[in-house]
């Protein structure tokens, strides 16, 4: 008879990395059958490339390097959906796969794989296309094939006649990229992650109740404070790219030091930078600026005196 | 009260046993007694080869302050006094008795003469009783307190927060007139003005049984606490109940806390009414190997593998074998090892239970961060200790880590994290030390 000797515990959760990816990919799902309700199929087809680029990139990168595989944690699904999130519907499908390209390759493969990497790989995937492509990223349609400027857009114009209505730009009945648009279907999501534990509500509402309070204060009315956090990617961004795990503070306060920063950001961007939108850019700063976060936000253990 | 709740995580609880009276088995063929079943000095041996030696006889005497003495399980004959491994690793002497099968009780046991508070502690240390909770301390060190008013509350542990573990259950149940006992002799002689039995909320039997009986004691009083553990680790207890936090380096009894397992106390009220040390133990014998779980109370020193004969043996081949719970259980290389006073059950897992889950990448959740009862940071104590930084580790404070596996069991990538912290706290007790001797040198 031969018996396992090991240290304890010799019990384990049921919660695995794979089910918790898995489980981001549920709460990103209202988001796309809202996507292609707004947009149409190739809503679908976008997301579904994106996936499948993202995916098949790791396989082939581990693959090579002989390393062990990892697609079956869900991760490189995440990373695929998020990024087509942050596509407007029109982008060629070729666009597409290099985004998702970069993102695991670049962003998370050079730098180690799954938990190793520093900035979210979606959000830099995003960029990099947005400033090769400025002209396919920024081909805003609306669901009626009409092709419109962004709320954002329009905020950004100073003209407000054209802005969609808070109740219209909830439902995701505007222009802009195809998993940001539908705030509702986003929500249900965030609350999904929520309840099954899978974040927790410190980035997401410090982000939102940011750029919420300093569009207030600097806009002047409750009305465009509420278009400020009904539009761009704001929502998604908030939910789903500033909790990603690797990438953002492990503590609570850290976290609500990052959804603090990322809301910040996002207004000086929107109000005083040169694009319409900041989310990503804030969301990728602070991503930059974690580890000194996290040396900030230590927890203080229990009864522990200062070494 | 405490203001708030310190983290910990929910295990499935697996507490089947809990309705089974312990049922006493037949005597076994030999006995192993080991002479370390506490902290402290081992002790060192009375008898010697060839003795004959009844139940209750005292065979090894305590080698120092902190120490207990050890007493025969069986009537019998010596067979041996020889070193053997225990699950830790080290080799401790133990005695080893062949029973006679007869059981006969050692004609000097009598209850002990009990005048003042000296003499019930040193009833306390010839009753070989120690900390039954699992750290084995010996009872009579921790009762002995010089100054009595520091007492503000002694806590009787009944969390039993460990999975499938129930003699605590038990001890609630079968004998709650012993532990209210216990409980006011510690009102007697040690001064003890308010008694708190803490037991976890999955236990209502026994809230209701200890409620039944504290009704009509003054200064005694039940607290149910939430089923999540460790609730029953001292510090966690003591904060939950009286709302004081133990810090770093210091004992329970400087915040005016004493804790003590029920089932000790229970101990500590039948050797002063009977005048029988502790020779037996009422263990919790469960997992998914063992045919019929049960509780049953054992010689001390019997081997395992009669424990588990006794339980009918096993539905299938057991791979890992815990003394204690799964959490913080130790798992034993073979089926020789003995009870020992303070092991509150043996489980045996079949395969499936005993492989775990592959390891993966840390992803950074920072769940390991939110569930340290103790607010420690097991992800960064992980990577300070995987790139040698013992000044990070020192800093992190990975010495206070209690080692209760909160870490390792909720991590989502199922890395050793509670294990890391064992290495780290060896590798920053080494290095605290050095640095104080030569601090000490320079002056």
């Amino acid at each position: 008879m031969s018996m396992l000797v090991s240290t304890s515990p010799h019990i384990r959760n049921k919660v695995t990395t794979a089910t918790i990816m898995r489980d981001v990919v549920i709460a990103l799902m209202p988001a796309l059958v809202a996507s292609v309700i707004i947009f149409g199929f190739r809503a679908l087809l976008v997301t579904a490339v994106s996936v499948a680029a993202a995916v098949l990139t790791e396989y082939l990168f581990q693959k090579g390097c002989k390393q062990p595989i990892t697609i079956q944690d869900w991760s490189a699904v995440v990373t695929g959906v998020l990024l087509a999130y942050n596509l407007p519907v029109t982008i060629p499908l070729w666009q597409a796969a290099l985004g998702s390209i970069i993102a695991i390759l670049v962003v998370k493969q050079f730098f180690g794989g799954i938990g190793k990497n520093f900035a979210n790989p979606a959000i830099v995937g995003r960029i990099v296309l947005f400033l090769s492509f400025s002209k396919t990223m920024t081909a805003w349609q609306f669901p009626d094939a009409v092709s419109t400027a962004t709320p954002l857009a329009v905020m950004a114009s100073g003209d407000m006649s054209t802005l969609p209505t808070h109740l219209q730009m909830f439902l995701g009945l505007k222009g802009g990229c195809l998993g940001e648009v539908c705030v509702l279907a986003l929500l249900i999501g965030f609350i999904y992650l929520l309840v099954r534990r899978v974040i927790t509500w410190h980035t997401p509402i410090a982000f939102m109740g940011t750029v919420f309070l300093l569009s207030w204060l600097l806009g002047g009315s409750f009305d465009y404070a509420l278009s400020q956090l009904l539009s761009g990617g704001l929502v998604l961004g908030a939910v789903f790219m500033a909790t990603d795990y690797a990438t953002t503070p492990s503590t609570n306060s850290g976290r609500l030091v990052f959804g603090l920063g990322c809301g910040l950001l996002t207004v000086m961007i929107r109000q005083w930078g040169s694009y319409a939108e900041g989310v990503s850019f804030a969301i990728l700063f602070m991503n930059i600026l974690t580890p000194y976060i996290s040396r900030w936000t230590r927890t203080k253990p229990f009864g522990g005196v200062r070494a | 009260m405490a203001l708030r709740r310190l983290h910990g995580v929910r295990v499935p609880h697996h507490k089947i046993t809990a309705d089974l009276a312990a049922v006493k088995m037949p005597p076994p063929a030999t006995v192993t007694i080991p002479m370390s079943m506490h902290i402290g000095a081992p002790a060192k041996p009375l008898v010697k080869v060839g003795d004959y030696v009844t139940v209750g006889q005292r065979i090894a005497e305590a080698a120092a302050f902190v120490s207990s003495p050890v007493h025969a399980s069986v009537s019998g004959t010596v067979k041996k006094i020889d070193e053997i491994l225990i699950s830790s690793g080290r080799k401790v002497p133990a005695i080893v008795i062949e029973s006679d099968g007869l059981m006969t009780r050692c004609p000097d046991l009598k209850p002990p003469v009990i005048n003042n508070a000296e003499d019930f502690l040193q009833a306390l240390t010839d009753s070989g009783i120690v900390g039954l909770g699992g750290a084995g301390f010996p009872t009579s060190v921790k009762l002995t307190v010089k100054n009595l008013d520091q007492i503000e509350a002694v806590i009787v542990n009944g969390a039993e927060c460990e999975p499938y573990i129930t003699s605590d259950t038990r001890t609630m149940t079968d004998n709650p007139k012993l532990v209210i006992a216990g409980a006011r002799l510690l009102q007697k002689h040690i001064g003890a003005k308010r008694i708190i039995f803490a037991i976890e909320d999955n236990k209502p039997l026994c809230i209701n049984r200890m409620r039944h009986f504290c009704k009509d004691e003054p200064g005694m009083e039940v607290m149910a606490l939430p089923a999540m553990y460790p609730q029953g680790g001292e510090k966690v207890l003591i904060y939950h109940t009286i709302g004081k936090t133990v810090p770093e380096g210091k004992l329970p009894l400087d915040v005016g806390a004493i804790v003590i397992n029920v089932t000790t106390l229970a101990s500590i009220a039948r050797y002063i009414k009977y005048g029988i040390p502790l020779v037996m133990k009422c263990v919790t014998v469960d997992g998914s190997a063992v045919r019929y779980p049960k509780n049953v109370i054992a010689p001390i020193g019997t081997p395992m593998k009669d424990v588990f004969a006794f339980c009918d043996g096993f539905v299938s081949e057991p791979k890992k074998v815990l003394y204690g719970g799964p959490m913080m259980g130790i798992a034993v290389p073979d089926l020789e090892q003995p009870i020992m006073k303070n092991t509150n059950a043996i489980l045996a897992f079949d395969e499936a239970d005993a492989t775990l889950p592959e390891t993966t990448a840390c992803i950074k959740c920072g769940r390991c961060i939110a569930h340290c009862p103790l607010n420690l940071m097991p992800v960064e104590i992980e990577s300070a200790y995987e790139r040698g930084d013992i000044e990070a580790l020192v800093q992190l404070k990975v010495n206070i880590c209690m080692e209760c596996g909160c870490c390792s069991f909720i991590c989502p990538a199922h890395r050793p994290l509670a294990q890391t912290n064992k290495l780290a706290k060896a590798q920053v007790g080494a290095y605290l030390k050095a640095k104080k001797e030569k601090e000490a040198q320079e002056k």
